[in-house]
């Protein structure tokens, strides 16, 4: 097979893999919170509500789009497209197993944080076109929150960096054969996944379109399909940090027996599940606590975990 | 921080627990004679509308969607000329039964009430009228009234003496 | 002042008052039954019980009632002290042992004063086992529904009827616990008053049978504050509806004017409102067919559009105003068809009548007194007025006013006038006096001090000649027997004699004479220094607004209609039936090209008219008024704009919007033409003023007709539409038709009912007053349009009338009032219609023998214009060769009064 051939084999595979789990997603995420509340989930539309997916496509799809006649037109339009593009943009540099990626790039990991930095100006800008009190305060929030978590996200990922030598995730994933690097960088392991959460903006972060004071925040004003993107990129969002703990710190496609991308799909679920699990069982923090976390405890802590890394790499060198 | 992980492990375990969600139109609830349903007007014992057109229901309704018109049979037993309720309002709030003061108007255990057209939530008397007296089996707001109606006189109510003569000087 | 302590707080009360209007006053809530702001107190009930102590050191005190015990200097009370509240929950008790289980069909329920009351002192479960006491029921006619199990024997009703009102046929019967309030036996309540039973009862032992028909509780009526068009007194009202229809009237308190009472004329006449005979459409004559045209609905434009073309083609269109219709209708007709076009919508002896009044009213001296001053006149001279008949309520004052001259035994003797059965012990039947002169016997001759029945001119006559003895200077009546000399010089005497003397007299008896005899009484009498009052009055509701606005006689309007040099003429809430005899009504009308009528009911002129454009009765406009006594006065719509029906002065403005009048926005609504109104007669300068302007909000709201309470909202209209329409807008007036606005105290002329937190009844207006029997909170409403002028320039009338001579073959044809029947709108309803007596005509015993009639025979009456046949009725009052005819019971009714009349022998 040509080398470009298998390129964009691989991209379609990616793309559509990618985008089919967002959807699914969708359906999988009231199952568990279902399962986990003591009810159903949805179980009409085909067996196990399997068909909700499509039902909520056809309605989303068909459902009035309605751009508020006082929404800076432009700007509303495209903040919905930002969020997906940025995200979908940072699953380029993932191994799903050796030589299955689109990209096979050397500052990937940087890569990964400059794109996941720029899906907030999807947040920030559809708060301000909608011209709406609510949706600016969720999108002020959203930028507030995501100055604070990129900081120590991106230091957190500093140990990792530092035992495998290099920005390229494939060769991360291979510098792992022998031990994840979840047990020598626990701390960093927990420091990226408080920050992942807040990176999505999930419960127990989802300050931004907190229902109960902001009616739904920055996507307040927005309906059909425009929605629909931010809800898709949210998902996508799940998926892409999902997939990142596990190339990051639990070996990405390694393991015996199965085939390497299966285990990478396999351990992807699992992360996925654990978000949907914190979010059945947390509390939305309060908007200040949600800042004095980030700034003065997560900040810290993941210095200090560089620190110690870098003493011990320095002293086992 | 271990409460978190603590929280996070209660709701885990819920995966095996049973589920609480009765699966509606496959399986009816059980719901208890309080519950507060469809609304009708019941009659009293003796086939009588036990309705006397007070108008209290109206008034306690919050949504204000009961209306109703008195009038009465030419022996003074005053009854709704009509009775009004639109559904598309109420609120199931239960103060209409609450408020009447003969038992008239009750709750049922109805909540199908599922409509495709508003029009078909505008109840009228003869939707509303059941032909037996509900929950209250016994009640007859006339028996007790002062009011002659046909059929009973002056002072032939419960616990009334026969009408006074007032031509008599008698102590 | 006197300072009292009540629960030692020190409270200024004005002297002279007993504690529980003191307390009243002051906006304490104390319970009471028997009391009545009017009749005062006797202390029966026994609920208004506090507790008085002899001074600071008295902690014990003594239960004292508080109706009976004077608000002196000093005095200190608690109203709230337990052994009160103990005291109270006794009394109510004993008074509940009776009161059956009724509220829930009780017509009282929701505005019961003892439901108030027995919440108020805390009464809830019935302790008593024993067997209720009950009663049979009366048929008491018309008005009245009576449940006497009911009564909780305060004794209110009895006061009033007898003592107040003077009714003779409803009493207190039995003995023992088993006293019953009624009458001998069934039968209709004969006086005029008996109405306001139904408002001092206070629980449902009488109510509003008319109500009741189509019965709604108080808080459910969408209710405005109106004006009486019965009389031309402009009596306050309250109007109530409900689903587009009216419902009831009550009496809305007005010091200065109707107190709390009003007439059963004013209270059930308000039924032809939703009689049948009501238009409702628009409706035009088709001519282009065959000869045998009907009114048919059509197009409100196409109608328009018509009209319009009428006032283009350039021949002239003249208008014919009313006296029923407001002041602003009236001027928008006169406006739209320019001032040389507009005529009186009243006859021409009326018009010169009612002319005289206005005349005499603005050169003074006297002045026109109101109600309340007319209660408190002490000696009262009535020439030639029938009052219970023409005027009723004015009756009830005078019937008052008769206790003010007695009052002065009582003030000797220091007992307070509000101790009620003190008063009567002291007043026994004393009564001041009053002068009765009237062509036949009227219902205030009982409490008269000389009543003498005479022709027309010669009640002038005799008063002409009370003038003189006056004051001499005053013209003298020659050839005047010496009897009448000597009582014309003994009723001079008494007049001059009293500190407030009061002259009644009206278009009654239809003699200007009259009139100008009883502006000589009280010229002289303030020429001798006296504070003489000169009460007119006047046959409808608006007589004396359209006086003022003025137009050109009725005959000339026919003329200029048989000359037929008219294009079109409009006539505006009038039946010309009622204005000339049928024979001339009927050649007008069919002589008159095009007939134009603006009115609500099908009159006989109505149903020849070409187009018909259906206005709004008093429950559909809003509009100002001027009464007998030249006070201007604003009514509200109660009933939302509903199908075609609009204002007159909406029709009119729509004429002029179709014509495209350049000044057209100055008619657009009331509060404009007012301006306008203003601006062109000085007199009407005040109008602007009469009530608060539209654009008036009490706390940035509207004033709500519907009260806070209104039920039914989402399900009234959900059988036409379950869409729920927005409710109409009201840009007239600072009324809303919503529950939503300020439900608290509006200014006096907005008050659309009487409500307060836990006074549910009418007795509620005691929150609304700012003392008891005081006027309404910021003043009452209504502005005095008419005062005499200092600088008035008057001269005595000198033009003393011939006596009347009893001719052979010829009668001289009076009219005869009656309180239901006479007054037009009034008697189409079903209540009143059942109190109207059959047409008749009245004549002397001795005349009926000479003639060989029987009562009840018929007799052939033939006038210029007339001929009728009609049945005897045998009047023993009347002077001889003198025939009285009812006015309104025939149903052509355009009689000239007074005329010489022949009856046709067979």
């Amino acid at each position: 097979m040509a080398e470009p051939v298998r390129s964009i084999v691989v991209l379609v595979a990616i793309l559509v893999g990618v985008l089919v789990t967002a959807a699914g997603l969708i359906w999988l995420e009231r199952r568990l919170l279902g399962l986990w509340q003591d009810r159903y989930g949805p179980n009409r539309a085909g067996r196990f509500g399997s068909l909700q997916v499509a039902a909520d496509m056809i309605k989303i799809f068909t459902k009035e789009d309605w751009v508020p006649p006082f929404a800076d037109k432009p700007v509303f339009v495209i903040a919905p497209a930002i969020i997906v593009v940025t995200t979908l943009l940072s699953f380029a540099i993932i191994p799903f197993a050796p030589h299955i990626e689109i990209v096979d790039l050397n500052i990937g990991l940087l890569f990964f944080l400059a794109m996941s930095s720029l899906s907030v100006y999807s947040v920030a800008l559809a708060g301000w076109a909608s011209d709406n009190k609510y949706s600016l305060l969720g999108g002020l929030r959203a930028a507030a929150q995501m100055l604070g978590y990129e900081v120590f996200m991106g230091l957190s990922l500093a140990g990792v960096v530092m035992l495998a030598g290099s920005f390229n995730l494939r060769e991360i994933v291979e510098a792992q054969t022998k031990t994840w690097f979840v047990i020598p960088q626990f701390l960093g392991f927990v420091i990226f996944v408080v920050a992942g959460l807040a990176e999505t903006r999930r419960i127990p972060f989802d300050l931004p379109e907190a229902e109960n004071e902001l009616v739904a925040g920055y996507h307040s004003e927005y309906s059909g399909m425009k929605f629909g993107m931010f809800f898709v990129g949210e998902y996508i969002g799940v998926t892409l940090i999902s997939a990142l703990i596990a190339t990051l710190f639990f070996g990405g496609w390694l393991g015996p027996l199965l085939p390497p991308p299966l285990w990478m799909i396999i351990k992807t679920f699992v992360f996925i599940c654990g978000f949907i699990l914190v979010r059945a069982a947390l509390p939305r923090l309060r908007y200040d606590q949600l800042l004095e976390f980030g700034w003065k405890l997560m900040l810290p802590l993941s210095l200090i975990n560089i620190m110690v890394s870098g003493a011990i790499i320095l002293v086992a060198s | 921080m271990f409460s978190l992980l603590k929280g996070m492990w209660i709701v885990l375990k819920h995966t095996i627990r049973k589920r609480e969600t009765v699966l509606y139109p496959e399986e009816k609830p059980i719901r208890s004679p309080r519950w507060r349903g469809r609304i009708i007007l019941s009659r009293d014992p003796d086939g009588w509308e036990r309705c006397v057109a007070c108008y209290l229901c109206a008034a306690a309704c919050p949504v204000d969607c009961i209306s109703l018109q008195a009038t009465q049979d030419e022996h003074g037993r005053r009854y709704p000329e009509f009775f009004r309720i639109n559904f598309s309002r109420c609120i199931f709030c239960g103060f209409c039964e609450e408020a009447c003061p003969t038992y008239a108007i009750q709750l049922t255990n109805d909540f199908e009430m599922g409509e495709y057209s508003r029009h078909n939530f505008i109840y009228e008397k003869e939707h509303l009228l059941i032909s037996g007296p509900g929950k209250y089996p016994d009640y007859n707001f006339y028996r007790v009234a002062g009011i002659s109606i046909a059929g009973k006189g002056k002072g032939e109510s419960e616990n009334e003496k026969p009408p006074e003569d007032v031509h008599s000087l008698m102590p | 002042m006197a300072t009292i302590f009540i629960d030692n707080v020190p409270y200024h009360v004005q002297d002279g008052q007993n504690l529980l209007s003191a307390c009243l006053s002051l906006g304490f809530n104390i319970p009471y039954f028997c009391w009545h702001p009017a009749m005062h107190a006797v202390g029966a009930c026994r609920m208004c019980a506090v507790k008085q102590f002899r001074d600071e050191s008295d902690t014990r005190g003594s239960i004292v009632m508080s109706c009976m015990t004077p608000a002196s200097d000093g005095t200190r009370v608690s109203i709230d002290d337990d052994d009160i509240r103990e005291f109270r929950a006794a009394v109510i008790e004993f008074l509940m042992l009776n009161h059956p289980h009724d509220c829930p069909v009780c017509d009282e329920g929701g505005e019961c004063h003892l439901q108030d009351m027995t919440v108020l002192s805390g009464h809830v479960y019935r302790r008593n086992r024993f067997k209720k006491r009950t009663y049979i029921n009366q048929n008491l006619g018309p008005f009245i529904n009576h449940e006497m199990n009911r009564c909780i024997q305060c004794y209110r009703c009895v006061r009033f009827y007898r003592d107040y009102a003077g009714g003779r046929d409803f009493n207190v019967f039995g003995v023992h616990d088993r006293i019953y309030f009624g009458r001998c036996s069934d039968g209709t309540l004969e006086n005029e008053f008996s109405g306001n039973l139904v408002e001092v009862c206070p629980t449902g032992v009488f109510t509003d049978k008319t109500l009741r028909k189509q019965y709604t509780r108080k808080w459910d009526l969408q209710t405005a504050p109106s004006v009486c068009p019965h009389c031309g007194l402009g009596c306050n009202t309250i109007v109530g509806e409900r689903y587009g229809s009216v419902r009831r009237i009550l009496n809305r308190y007005n010091h200065e004017l109707n107190g709390y009472f009003l007439c059963d004329r004013g209270r059930f006449g308000y039924e032809f409102v939703n009689c049948d005979r009501r238009i409702r459409q628009l409706l035009v004559k088709d001519k282009s067919g065959d000869s045998e045209a009907f009114l048919q609905p059509i197009e409100k434009q196409q109608a328009l559009h018509s009209l319009s073309e009428i006032f283009r083609s350039g021949a002239p269109v003249i208008g014919l105003g009313s006296p029923r219709a407001s002041l602003e209708a009236n001027f928008s007709l006169r406006s739209l068809v320019g001032p040389e076009n507009f005529y009186i919508g009243i006859s021409d002896p009326e018009f010169q009548m009612i002319s005289r009044i206005i005349e005499v009213l603005r050169n003074g001296p006297a002045h026109s007194p109101s109600l309340r001053e007319v209660e408190q006149s002490d000696a009262v001279l009535i020439l030639g007025e029938d009052v219970t008949n023409t005027a009723p309520r004015l009756a009830l004052s005078l019937r008052q006013s008769v206790r003010q001259k007695p009052m002065e035994m009582v003030d000797r003797l220091k007992v307070p006038r509000w101790l009620d059965g003190s008063v009567r012990q002291i007043v026994q039947e004393n009564k001041g006096p009053l002068y009765i002169f009237s062509p036949v016997a009227t219902r205030l001759d009982d409490v008269a001090t000389k009543t003498l029945q005479l022709a027309p001119d010669d009640i002038a006559r005799i008063g002409f000649q009370i003038a003189h003895e006056i004051d001499p200077e005053a013209p003298p009546v020659s050839d005047l027997t010496a009897n009448f000399r000597g009582l014309a010089a003994n009723i001079a005497e008494t007049l001059k004699q009293a500190s407030v003397p009061l002259v009644v007299s009206g278009t009654g008896c239809g003699s200007i004479h009259v009139i100008n005899a009883a502006a000589n009484v009280t010229r002289a009498l303030r020429s001798k220094g006296k504070r003489a009052g000169l009460s007119y009055t006047v046959p409808e509701c608006n007589s004396l607004g359209l006086g003022l606005i003025g137009g050109g006689n009725i005959s000339d309007c026919f003329q200029r209609i048989m000359s037929c040099s008219v294009n079109t003429f409009i006539v505006l809430e009038n039946d010309l039936y009622r204005r000339a005899e049928v024979q001339i009504t009927d050649q007008i009308l069919n002589n008159c090209k095009r007939l134009i009528v603006i009115d609500h009911i099908m009159s006989r002129t109505a149903e020849k008219a070409d187009i018909m454009l259906p206005s709004g009765t008093f429950a559909e406009t809003t509009g100002s008024f001027v009464n007998s006594e030249g006070r201007c006065q604003r009514q509200f719509r109660v009933i939302p704009p509903t199908g075609e029906i609009q204002e007159a002065h909406q029709w009119i403005f729509d004429i002029m919007t179709s014509l495209q009048w350049d000044t057209l926005r100055h008619f657009s609504d009331i509060e404009s033409i007012g301006e306008l109104l203003a601006a062109e007669f000085p007199v009407f300068k005040p109008l602007p003023e009469v009530a608060p302007r539209s654009s008036f909000r009490e706390f940035g709201q509207k004033i709500p007709r519907q009260s806070h309470r209104y039920s039914g909202r989402t399900s009234m209209l959900a059988n036409i539409t379950v869409n729920e329409p927005k409710p109409p807008d009201d840009p007239e007036s600072p009324l809303s038709f919503s529950m939503e606005g300020y439900q608290g105290i509006p200014p006096a002329s907005l008050i659309q009912r009487f409500w307060a937190p836990g006074w549910n009844s009418s007795q509620s207006v005691n929150k609304f007053q700012s003392e008891i029997n005081g006027p309404l909170i910021g003043g009452d409403p209504g502005q005095r349009l008419i005062e005499p002028s200092a600088s008035g320039k008057w001269s005595y009338f000198t033009d003393i009338p011939e006596p009347y001579k009893p001719q052979d073959d010829l009668w001289l044809m009076i009219p005869k009032f009656h309180v239901f029947g006479s007054e037009e709108l009034s008697s189409l309803g079903p209540a009143i219609s059942e109190r109207i007596p059959k047409p008749y005509v009245g004549i002397n015993p001795k005349d009926a023998e000479s003639l060989g009639k029987q009562e009840g025979e018929k007799v052939a009456v033939a006038g210029e214009n007339f001929s009728i046949s009609v049945p005897v009725r045998i009047i023993k009052s009347l002077p001889r060769g003198i025939m009285a005819l009812p006015v309104g019971l025939f149903t052509l009714d355009g009689f000239t009064f007074p005329q010489w009349v022949r009856i046709v022998r067979d």
